[in-house]
């Protein structure tokens, strides 16, 4: 049984405007100690799969419909207490901002010995204990003194490291991170990547890495989800999707990556933006900016799969 | 010449060599972090930003020895003002400076109308003045918090019906209010305390909401609910912290106000009785003389309350600016 199975989940948000589907019939699966990467651009509808997985959702927004089986148990709908129980220890999210995702007005060692605390019955030399094993496996120097730290007095990528260590702490089957690098300097978000990456090896967590950077997961991920407007145009193993992308806006955000061929040239960057989730357009979303789009793009594309892929496409690539 | 050419040459090689291993190998977890200074204990650093202005550190040390002079009153105070066996009528209206008739005492601020020593009576009343100020003002911040996180926390209908009140409670003037309230109640330091917490409740209540409110959308309350906290947890102990700056500030202005009022209240015969006059009493006490030219029965718990209520308005003031960075120039 896969440890994740999202099917046809709908968030919307209920603003003054009208209803905006923030996620559209989201499905996909998880296997445990497996990486699943999440691309997509800004509105992409990345973080809202993030925060509806671990029920953050704050009205005005909601999870409308679907399923999301986490180990066979049906969550949404789950009591208030269910959700205590099960984040923080089984599940675990680390933020996108580290400087905002710490609480500023406690040391570092409080907060994490509070996750650990608040879900065992450890006495508070093993919960001490803890922290400080945790704070080692996630490379910070001098884990003892970091403990009496306020999180100001850390570096960006120390702070990420708390963040994640906090996350670990329980040894979750699942841990969501949204962008936890976007905010850090290059060299520190390689170290972030590969850390998270032998964490999830050694402990047989699954990851949901969700990024707007398709070369960040290209190493890191096993599957990979393609997102736009809502929808999860593109889905499929990570090395097949980059090198034979079926859906031409998968193409597109490989295509404006960087290069060694196309250096010193201008990047490529798909024409127009993404549409606003008040307003999309009828049928396929990416329509109007693609180069396929034909008559019949006015209608919503079916999911097509052969089992191992799958896309949303009339006029797939390939 | 060749010697340092040689040296360079091997140098860069080695570095090269580096650079493969790094590439083989992935990059090396963070080792060491630059030392970061030993941090300071926030309580010093607040001192220190403190201590940066000197009307701050002035109303501060005022402040210290107004609040040593109340607690020590019973101790320090030349006479007990209110043991009947120590004061005699006989030596009712001394001026200050003039020596009691046995020669004995020197009465430096002279003496009241009932033959009390005024400095003994200005440090009782300091004692009792500056009590009822803290003592309310903690009450009123300890019911005005809990109210406003209680809004916070569960919005809605709650919410609207606490904030309702407070509107109302805000919207009536307070001098008004307390005098109602002790009209009807009747004297008492029991019953001052309790219109004094009455008619401050609400300021706490509307800033600590407010302040709630903005602390809740912040990113770690969402991440300290992903970490499976309850909601009652995160709310006393992620979110009450962090709106305390603020609150701290609220409560020395708070206590400012309370002194005045309940000065005010004593003044016009209300708030305290005879019993335990605070400094608004012995101000009203002496008005009678006033006009026949004995001024310090009247002038002296006057200029105690006003260096009271200077130096805690100060210190409140330069309390906000050490707390928010943002204000200091």
């Amino acid at each position: 049984m896969a440890l994740l199975e999202v099917n046809d989940l709908v968030t919307e948000f209920h603003t003054e405007d009208g209803v905006a589907r923030a996620l559209d019939n989201v499905s996909f699966t998880l296997e445990r100690g497996k990486v699943l990467g999440i691309v997509g651009e800004s509105g992409s509808g990345k973080s809202v799969t993030a925060f509806s997985l671990m029920n953050l959702i704050d009205p005005p927004g909601r999870v409308a419909s679907g399923e999301i089986l986490f180990d066979g148990e049906e969550l949404r709908g789950a009591s208030v207490q269910r959700w205590s129980e099960l984040r923080g220890t089984r599940m675990a999210m680390v933020f996108q901002d580290p400087m905002m995702s710490l609480n500023p007005v406690m040391k570092i060692g409080s907060q994490l010995a509070e996750t650990v605390s608040i879900h065992t019955k450890a006495t508070r030399a093993e919960v001490d204990e803890r922290v400080f094993q945790a704070l080692k496996r996630v490379g910070i120097p001098a884990p003892r003194e970091r403990m009496k730290s306020y999180p100001h007095e850390l570096s960006g990528g120390m702070r990420q490291r708390v963040a994640i260590a906090n996350a670990i702490i329980n040894n979750p089957d699942l841990i969501i991170a949204d962008e936890p690098t976007t905010a850090l300097d290059v060299t520190i978000q390689a170290q972030i990547l590969y850390e998270m990456q032998n964490l999830a090896r050694e402990s047989g967590t699954a990851l949901i890495w969700i990024t707007h950077d398709i070369s960040v997961v290209k190493d890191l991920a096993d599957d990979l989800c393609v997102m736009y407007a809502g929808r999860i145009v593109e889905r499929g193993p990570v090395d097949e999707v980059i090198a034979d992308p079926q859906h031409p806006y998968t193409r597109g955000l490989i295509d404006s990556l960087p290069h060694a061929e196309n250096h010193g040239r201008r990047l490529y960057s798909i024409p127009g933006a993404t549409p606003p989730l008040l307003a999309l357009p009828a049928g396929c979303s990416f329509a109007p900016r693609c180069t396929r789009a034909g008559r019949i793009c006015k209608q919503i594309p079916p999911v097509v799969t052969d089992g191992r892929r799958e896309h949303r496409c009339f006029h797939p690539l390939g | 010449m060749n010697l340092a050419v040689l040296k360079g040459g091997g140098q860069y090689r080695r570095t090269t060599m580096m650079m493969n291993d790094l590439d083989a190998k992935a990059i090396p977890p963070e080792r060491a972090e630059p030392p970061v200074a030993p941090p300071e204990h926030p309580m010093r650093l607040l001192a220190r930003r403190y201590l940066k202005s000197r009307v701050g550190t002035a109303a501060a040390i005022l402040f210290l020895l107004i609040t040593l002079i109340a607690i020590f009153a019973p101790v320090i105070a030349p006479q007990d003002p209110y043991d009947l066996t120590k004061v005699s009528i006989m030596e009712a209206e001394r001026h200050p400076g003039e020596t009691s008739a046995d020669g004995r005492t020197v009465y430096l601020l002279g003496t009241d109308g009932a033959g009390r020593d005024m400095l003994s009576a200005i440090f009782y009343g300091l004692r009792i003045s500056l009590g009822i100020g803290v003592i309310s003002a903690l009450a009123a911040l300890g019911i005005g918090t809990f109210m406003g996180l209680l809004a916070a926390h569960f919005g809605g209908r709650l919410d609207a019906i606490i904030m309702r009140v407070v509107d109302v409670q805000l919207s009536l003037p307070t001098i008004l209010v307390a005098l109602v309230l002790l009209a009807v109640l009747g004297q008492g330091v029991d019953k001052t305390l309790m219109a004094l917490v009455l008619v401050q409740w609400a300021i706490f209540a509307r800033n600590v909401r407010g302040a709630a409110l903005v602390e809740r959308g912040k990113e770690y309350i969402e991440a300290a609910l992903g970490q499976g906290l309850p909601a009652r947890r995160i709310m006393f102990r992620h979110v009450l912290p962090n709106c305390m700056a603020p609150l701290i500030v609220t409560t020395t202005n708070q206590m400012a106000n309370a002194i005045t009022l309940e000065a005010t209240m004593s003044f016009l015969g209300i708030g305290l009785p005879q019993t335990q006059p605070s400094l608004g009493l012995l101000i009203s006490n002496g008005f009678d003389y006033m006009l026949s030219n004995q001024y310090w029965i009247s002038v002296f718990p006057g200029v105690a309350l006003v260096l009271l209520v200077v130096s805690v308005s100060l210190v409140g003031d330069r309390l906000r600016v050490a707390l928010n960075p943002k204000l200091d120039s």
